[in-house]
């Protein structure tokens, strides 16, 4: 595998010049676009109920040791067992030895960003287990054997005809370009799933500290299903996921629904406190809270991103993204894409690897704007980008910039440059759009506008010496 | 919130000038610093040239510190901060003694305003930097905010749509100033596009470091102004300007592109 820098140049020139993509996503995002003002208007205020969110999750992420404990003591209180785990390797096996040691043979999973963060499913299926993704869009991008392409949506780049031939030649279903009609046949396949699954596999959305209860937030009725046929349950939980109170659920369901899906609520919302309880009729005979840090608390340790642990993952920053428009969620090469991958995975996976990503933006800050919980995202951007290069600056780009601060502090210098460049202009005009052309990264496929033969520095001096 | 002045009806040749909150004397004492960014003075004088006219025509008096040359924006987006900071030491000498710093193009102004307090957190400078964050200006900002005008005189006839910087409008807010100062315009016409605060793509050292990224991002603003039918384009940033048009150039599809100042210099 090639460096992440070298693959995300390869997909992302690609994707920018593939119009296809570009007008399927547009419109893809064109009904969000419109349900989702439709809803924030809904809110009796937004920008009020944004300070609300940010200081609700200000104070979960700064006593994220005292959340923590609550939640697990309530939750275990229930008979809930939980894993603290302190990176993916130890997530992986302790869900890997669970189905090993309860003869489990065949998992479902419902929809979880942490369980793609964690490569769970390689890992099981290196097991031998057979695990099926339950969230239609999640099972789409299974069959077809790539990433999820959006944190939220993660068959958004497929059209319906796309999706048909897919499951034609996976499931030798009969093409159909009718949305119902593709549901059921991802349901009846699901259905078989469910009864057939051991072992139920979920992610999620809350983690509600007062109560020890995890939230789900979903709209196909596959979570609640998941969660709840098969003998055991298990929750792969962020540690920033926490929530303090019950509650809090009040703003956070309909922000995250608005915010992710343009939907004043989604269709199902569950909260799971425990297993089954004495007396109960239904529901898994075992569950399991999978807490995974993975260099969470890293970023706690940094004061000016802490904020990024608020992110509650609806998306809604990919949306708004006009590079995540241009170069699709598969570009990233990582879990999480858009504004918050590309600052929030330098932390998870390294600074000098992904620090690309952060370099990746016009800085242009929808995505701060459109935050629900305030990330000042596209500030983090930044300083990524003074972060990677304090660690470690790029030899060229140093003497570049140190060339750069010479000449600006030099008033005349400066003068003088650009007098020079005037001049060598005409040079520069017969190797333009050339790679010879020194502006050739801007030429290649953009004009370069002239330099003016009188600057606006001279005319003031002239009009100054007139008038004196 | 009474206009101390009202411009007569009947009077339409005449520059008159709706004052808000400002008397006459208050006005006209205001000592104004231009500033004129390094490729604005090398690449678009006009623009610098504009907004001279604009602000002397309302009677003000117009200062431009000499010695300019770039806010350090390039380096501070690349990581060089110390670099940056050295750059930025220069202007913050420059407009020490400043009492307003008015400049024309959204992107340098947010730096000025809104970064400079972040380059210069816990080094030495720090104070300096804030005190010229709450004198620094946007032109359209300090002309509808600062003077309360919004009616400058200017006439300029066709049907324009207007390009919003991403700096101006999401660091510094600037949605309703220049459509304010648009709407009193004569024989203007202003018709928003789709995708006017989508951004151009431009972002300084992104443009070059992803040329591929950052051209697919022109396009989408360069159709979404085509979509309007607009006769020309008017934007509050130069830098934004050297984007779409050096793109439309490129296809061949170009339309005249103006700054805001040169659209309220013109009678």
């Amino acid at each position: 595998m090639s460096a992440p820098v070298v693959d995300f140049h390869k997909m992302s020139d690609r994707y920018s010049a593939d119009l296809r993509h570009r007008a399927l996503i547009q419109k893809a995002l064109g009904a969000y676009y419109v349900k989702r003002d439709e809803f924030k208007s809904r809110f009796q205020s937004w920008p009020e109920a944004r300070n609300v969110a940010a200081s609700i999750k200000y104070d979960a992420v700064n006593h994220l040791d005292d959340y923590l404990v609550e939640f697990v003591e309530k939750a275990e209180a229930r008979g809930t067992k939980v894993c603290w785990a302190p990176g993916a390797d130890e997530a992986r096996a302790y869900i890997v030895n669970l189905a090993r040691s309860r003869g489990v043979r065949s998992i479902i999973k419902s929809k979880t960003m942490t369980g793609e963060e964690i490569h769970l499913n390689e890992a099981l299926e290196a097991e031998g287990l057979e695990v099926v993704e339950s969230d239609l869009g999640e099972y789409i991008v299974q069959l077809r054997e790539e990433p999820p392409y959006h944190i939220v949506f993660p068959a958004m780049h497929l059209t319906r005809g796309e999706i048909s031939d897919l499951f034609h030649e996976k499931l030798g279903t009969a093409a159909t370009d009718s949305p119902e009609e593709l549901t059921m046949i991802a349901r009846d396949v699901m259905r078989r799933k469910y009864r057939e699954a051991d072992m139920g596999i979920s992610g999620a959305n809350f983690a509600v500290a007062e109560t020890g209860q995890i939230s789900i937030t979903e709209n196909e009725g596959n979570a609640r299903l998941t969660t709840s046929l098969p003998k055991i349950h298990v929750a792969i939980v962020g540690i920033e996921k926490v929530l303090p109170k019950l509650e809090d659920l009040a703003l956070f369901l309909p922000m995250l629904a608005t915010s992710g899906a343009g939907q004043p609520l989604t269709c199902y919302n569950s909260l799971i406190g425990g297993p089954r309880q004495p007396g109960e009729v239904d529901g898994p005979e075992e569950f399991h809270v999978v807490l995974l840090d993975n260099r969470r608390t890293q970023i706690l340790a940094d004061p000016e991103q802490r904020d990024t642990l608020s992110c509650i993952r609806c998306g809604a920053c990919l949306n708004v993204c006009p590079i995540f428009k241009n170069v699709g969620g598969h570009s990233y090469g990582t879990t999480y894409q858009g504004p918050i991958g590309s600052v929030i995975t330098p932390h998870l996976r390294g600074l000098q690897s992904w620090k690309h990503l952060s370099s990746a933006s016009s800085l242009c800050g929808a995505c701060t704007e459109t935050c629900p919980v305030k990330i000042n995202l596209h500030h983090h951007l930044l300083q990524n980008r003074r972060n990677a290069v304090q660690e470690k600056p790029t030899a060229w780009e140093q003497v570049l910039f140190r060339g750069f601060a010479f000449l600006m502090r030099r008033p005349t210098l400066f003068k003088l440059a650009a007098r020079f460049g005037f001049l060598a202009e005409p040079l520069r005009r017969a190797v333009d759009r050339t790679p010879l052309d020194p502006l050739f990264a801007w030429t290649q496929s953009r004009a370069f506008p002239p330099l003016a033969a009188e600057p606006f520095s001279a005319w003031w001096a002239k009009r100054r010496g007139k008038s004196a | 919130m009474t206009p101390l002045i009202r411009r007569p009806k009947s009077i339409d040749t005449v520059p008159f000038v709706l004052f808000r909150s400002y008397d006459f004397r208050t006005l006209l004492s205001l000592k104004i610093s231009l500033f004129v960014p390094c490729f604005v003075d090398q690449l678009y004088p006009n623009v610098g040239i504009s907004m001279v006219h604009v602000l002397e025509r309302l009677g003000l008096e117009v200062d431009y510190p000499e010695g300019q040359t770039c806010c350090g924006q390039p380096a501070f987006n690349s990581g060089y901060w110390e670099e940056a900071r050295s750059v930025a030491a220069h202007s913050l000498d420059l407009f020490a003694d400043a009492e307003h710093v008015v400049g024309g193009s959204g992107s340098c102004v947010a730096m000025m305003k809104v970064f400079y307090p972040e380059l210069f957190h816990g080094q030495p400078g720090e104070e300096k930097a804030k005190n010229l964050s709450g004198r620094m200006w946007e032109f359209s900002d300090f002309l509808v905010t600062k003077l309360g005008v919004t009616d400058v005189g200017a006439r300029f006839p066709g049907r324009a749509t207007f390009h919003d910087g991403c700096h101006g409008l999401r660091e510094l807010g600037l949605k309703a100033a220049p459509r304010a100062l648009l709407g009193a315009v004569r024989d203007l016409e202003l018709v928003e596009m789709k995708e006017a605060e989508t951004c151009c793509g431009f972002g300084g050292t992104f443009a070059v470091k992803f040329p591929m990224i950052s051209t697919a991002m022109a396009d989408v603003k360069c159709a979404s102004i085509a979509e309007t039918g607009a006769d020309f384009l008017i934007s509050n940033d130069s830098s934004c300007m050297m984007q779409i048009r050096g793109r439309m150039d490129n296809q061949g599809t170009a339309i005249p592109c103006y700054h805001l100042a040169e659209v309220l210099a013109a009678q």
